[in-house]
């Protein structure tokens, strides 16, 4: 008989198993975390988790019989009272009795967990993430060094001189190797001796006592390999700088549903980009009707308002906030602000050079997200229908000012989008990075 | 060591290590070999974590086996279901091979250990190695090596010709498995070990050798070859077939190579497992018998102690439950509770028979030889045999079954047959039946292709009590063997005494598909 301990053998056998099932179930799954996401938490969304799909789509078919129609028996245990010839009622639902046709195949929805990762993968698949851009997301954190104590291997370079001498010491002292203050005396009260007496016992005690101390001398080196020691280091990732995110929404009355969902998605995105790129990420949400606030996220996306709309509210709560806690020098600002685009007519030259003087300086980033709805997508290539933000913001990058503007209608428009965003990044990299 | 062995207990609480283990099995080993009689492979006993337990599971139980999305699955099923603690993981699983390897989960006590090795290494063990069909049938020596190369093969394959392609013929042959079998025997034992040897020859001889089919590929000005007898042509494509697998493997006329010998693999492991499948009552009950017989044993003796047989008890029962009819927990017939009671059952008409038994079973009642009679059992019959032969009046009696008949021309279901005079011997031909897998699975045969016209392929379902196809499932299937056909496909449903048509499915291949 033999015993194998497996234990330690690599596990997640099934995981390739497990990438097939989940490219098999794609559309269902993908279905599933859209509706998912939709109920998260913008922080909360890479958390991975639970989803269900229904078992139809993956179930595995096979010749058998149908559970209704022909004839059923069944052998069962446990009569009390039946005698042969017995008739009973069927039971409601029709087909047999306890034991059915059924293979076990259940029809119930099919319920796993996605990996943060998966769930990650799905979401942003989702929004047609090219890979390229993927991987960039991916890669941006910088590696330093450490310092992390002492080793006894090394390059010469990163020899610890104070350390090695200090350890050749404690050897020296506990091998008891003989001073060489000790051997000078030694050899000094010799040589007196030699002179004065000739040979005696003592000279020669002295003599064998010398004789023995170079031995030792010898045998215990003043410094030895295995008192070396180097200086360590390792690798540790550092945070880029940190990252403060503004979400600034609209929400009178004008803002449907659809159009913060579509909001929502943005700054998700926005989000895990940041997340992946900086080590600490904080989301400030302003709303604004005619005035603004700041709110948390369950007010920010869910409750209804309504009242007149003066964006150059929202814009002065943000040159506030950043004044107050988040100092330009410190933090990387991005914002993103998503509108239908109406503005109160008088408003317009207020924002824009809110935006020009105070904001724009400041930001890394600023983002204009024009959300419309589904149905109005026909007019954004055919009527060119600016609406009053529109042209504001427009005139603006005309003047040069370092502006992302996007209308979007449709959720997949949203990924091509946020892209721009980072295409333009890249392509003045270094020139504001800190 | 030595307080051990003065007190003669195997272990002390539920903490084991493999000395322990060792132990155990030595003692199991002791009294299953020695005073049981049973003959087993050698054992090897591998310990694993619940998570490799799950991955096990997943892939039906086997140490290796190719990538397939549904193993994906059934994995998420498992896991999701027991993290959810709705589903108790089994303690083993056992795999039929030379040796004879059974997992053992780390978190098990030692009592469970023991119980583990005394069921799979020996009950199972002993079973797989003696039973007809599990030598007639599956290939022990063989059946890793040959895992190893289907794995190995398929990798190849998804590299070769894309995962979706190998996907969509895994997927077919998953949905033709359970007619992938040959049900009798043939003329020699299958080797699996010679397998991939011999599917290097086949692609060799496949190259060479003539497909009868390719003579009804219309070419231009070759003069039409006079039609073969209707007879010599269903004999040379082996019809009517049941094994549709091993039909579309040999005669599909569009399949490439690979994907014959995907079918083949498919098949080959269908035939491996289907021994199981029709043993599944005695299997198991021979397993429970002999765990419970050394288990007792190993407590008479003194090696473990009263709480660990109270341990092992409670989790024989468990397994032993049979919930009555009327019962929310009942989900049919418990094959460990049948086969254990009726190994027991077996026990006592060799032990202590009654008038009745001496009238039943004259030929083993009072033998007094309990292990002899059963070893002969668990070596000579399957599930539908062995029921149809051993199920006694007591046993039905004590379990009080009955028969009911659901027929949807009547108004009622009606009390068949009752545990009376009247009822045994008709409630043991039901039952036993029931265990027929010629039976239970549908009756599906490929029985012409209509060579001379647009190379349809004509199968039968004969249909048993009016019961049909689901009818879904029966397309979707009938599709995918329309994809491996490459042509068209008809499935007729007959009422094999009239031949009145219930039901006709049509597929046609999906031309971009293979």
């Amino acid at each position: 008989m033999y015993i194998i301990d497996r234990r330690l053998n690599p596990g997640g056998k099934s995981l390739a198993n497990r990438q097939r099932f989940l490219r098999r179930a794609k559309a269902q799954i993908q279905r599933a975390v859209r509706q998912t996401a939709g109920d998260r938490d913008i922080t909360d969304l890479e958390r991975g988790g639970e989803v269900s799909i229904p078992a139809d789509g993956v179930r595995e078919p096979g010749f058998r019989r149908s559970g209704e129609g022909g004839v059923h028996d069944h052998i069962l245990p446990g009569n009390k009272r039946f005698v042969e010839g017995d008739t009973v009622d069927r039971p409601p639902g029709g087909g047999g009795s306890a034991a059915g046709g059924d293979n076990g195949e259940g029809e119930d929805d099919f319920r796993f967990v996605l990996t943060r990762d998966e769930f990650l993968d799905l979401f942003l698949d989702d929004l047609e993430l090219p890979d390229l851009a993927k991987r960039r997301v991916a890669t941006v954190e910088t590696q330093g060094l450490r310092r992390a104590g002492y080793t006894v291997t090394g390059s010469p370079v990163n020899l610890a001189l104070l350390r090695s001498m200090r350890n050749a010491l404690s050897r020296r002292i506990a091998m008891r190797r003989p001073k060489t203050e000790d051997l000078i005396r030694l050899r000094e009260e010799i040589a007196h001796l030699e002179e004065q007496e000739g040979p005696s016992d003592r000279l020669t005690a002295l003599q064998l006592e010398l004789e023995q101390l170079q031995q030792r001398t010898k045998r215990f080196p003043y410094i030895d390999p295995i008192d070396l020691r180097y200086r360590r280091f390792e690798p540790v990732s550092r945070p880029v700088a940190q990252a403060v995110m503004f979400c600034l929404m609209d929400v009178s009355g004008s803002m449907t549903e659809h159009m913060k969902d579509l909001a929502k998605r943005f700054y998700m995105l926005l989000y895990i980009f940041l997340t992946r790129r900086y080590k600490h990420v904080e989301i400030v949400f302003i709303r604004h009707t005619h005035e603004a606030k700041e709110v948390d996220e369950e007010t920010f996306f869910n409750s209804p308002e309504t009242g007149g709309t003066v964006v150059s509210s929202a814009l002065r709560e943000m040159q506030r906030i950043v004044e107050e806690r988040y100092s330009p020098d410190a933090w990387n600002i991005y914002a993103a602000q998503a509108s239908d685009g109406d503005n109160s007519p008088n408003d317009g030259t207020t924002s824009a050079a809110l935006l020009r003087d105070e904001i724009l300086p400041v930001c890394q980033y600023y983002a204009y997200l024009e959300v419309g709805s589904d149905s109005d997508r026909m007019q954004t290539g055919f009527i060119n229908h600016k609406t009053s933000l529109w042209q504001t913001y427009e005139s603006l990058q005309e003047q040069g000012a370092n502006l992302a503007m996007r209308k979007v209608n449709h959720r997949r428009e949203i990924y091509p989008v946020f892209r721009e965003l980072f295409r333009r990044r890249d392509a003045e990299a270094g020139a504001r990075v800190p | 060591m030595s307080v051990i062995e003065h007190e003669g207990l195997l272990y002390q609480g539920a903490d084991w290590d493999f000395g322990t283990i060792q132990r155990i099995h030595d003692a199991v080993e002791a009294i299953g070999v020695g005073e049981l009689g049973l003959d087993v492979y050698p054992n090897q006993i591998e310990v694993i974590t619940a998570e490799q337990m799950l991955d096990a599971y997943a892939s039906i139980g086997m140490p290796l086996f190719y990538k397939h999305w549904s193993f994906g699955k059934r994995f998420a099923l498992h896991e999701s279901s027991y993290r959810q603690g709705l589903m108790g993981l089994a303690y083993e699983i056992v795999i039929n091979s030379n040796p004879c390897i059974s997992y053992i989960m780390e978190e098990n006590s030692a009592t469970m250990q023991t119980l583990v090795i005394a069921h799979a290494a020996f009950g199972h063990n002993h079973f797989f190695k003696n039973n007809y069909l599990f030598k007639e049938w599956t290939d022990a020596d063989g059946i890793l090596d040959y895992l190893e190369f289907a794995k190995g093969y398929i990798t190849r394959c998804e590299e070769r010709y894309g995962h979706a392609a190998v996907e969509r013929v895994l997927d077919a042959a998953h949905a033709l498995m359970s007619h992938g079998v040959h049900r009798y025997p043939r003329k020699k034992r299958p080797d699996l070990r010679s397998e991939e040897r011999r599917e290097q020859e086949r692609h060799r001889h496949q190259e060479q050798t003539f497909n009868d089919l390719w003579r009804t590929v219309p070419t231009k000005g070759a003069a039409a070859k006079p039609q073969l007898s209707e007879e010599r042509r269903r004999a040379l494509l082996e019809l009517p077939q049941e094994n549709i697998l091993y039909f579309l493997e040999k005669s599909a006329p569009r399949l490439q190579p690979w994907q014959r010998e995907i079918l083949r693999i498919v098949r080959q492991i269908a035939q491996y497992f289907y021994p199981q499948r029709q043993t599944k009552v005695m299997n198991e009950g021979c397993a429970t018998y002999c765990h419970y017989r050394i288990m007792t044993r190993l407590h008479d003796r003194g090696q473990i102690s009263d709480g660990a047989f109270l341990e092992f008890l409670q989790s024989h029962t468990n397994v032993t439950r049979q919930p009555e009819f009327d019962d929310p927990h009942y989900s049919g017939i418990n094959p460990y509770a049948l086969g254990f009671g009726m190994m027991q059952d077996i026990e006592r008409i060799c032990t202590q028979p009654t008038a009745e038994d001496r009238g039943w079973f004259p030929d083993i009642a009072g033998s007094g030889d309990t292990m002899a009679v059963l070893r002969d059992v668990w070596a000579n019959y399957r599930d539908e045999s062995f029921i149809s032969q051993f199920l006694s009046p007591h046993l039905i009696r004590q379990w009080r079954m009955f028969h009911l008949v659901d027929d949807p021309d009547q108004p009622e279901l009606l009390i068949e047959a009752i545990h009376d005079e009247r009822g045994y011997r008709r409630l043991r031909r039901s039952l036993s039946r029931h265990y027929d897998v010629g039976w239970s699975d549908p009756d599906i045969q490929v029985i012409d292709v209509d060579l001379a016209g647009d190379r349809r392929l004509i199968l039968h379902h004969h249909v048993l009590n009016r019961t049909l196809l689901h009818k879904d499932d029966a397309q979707r299937v009938l599709q995918m063997v329309a994809n491996l056909w490459g042509y068209a496909v008809v499935l007729k449903e007959v009422e094999p005494a009239t031949g009145a048509i219930f039901q006709e499915h049509v597929a046609h291949p999906h031309e971009t598909l293979f």
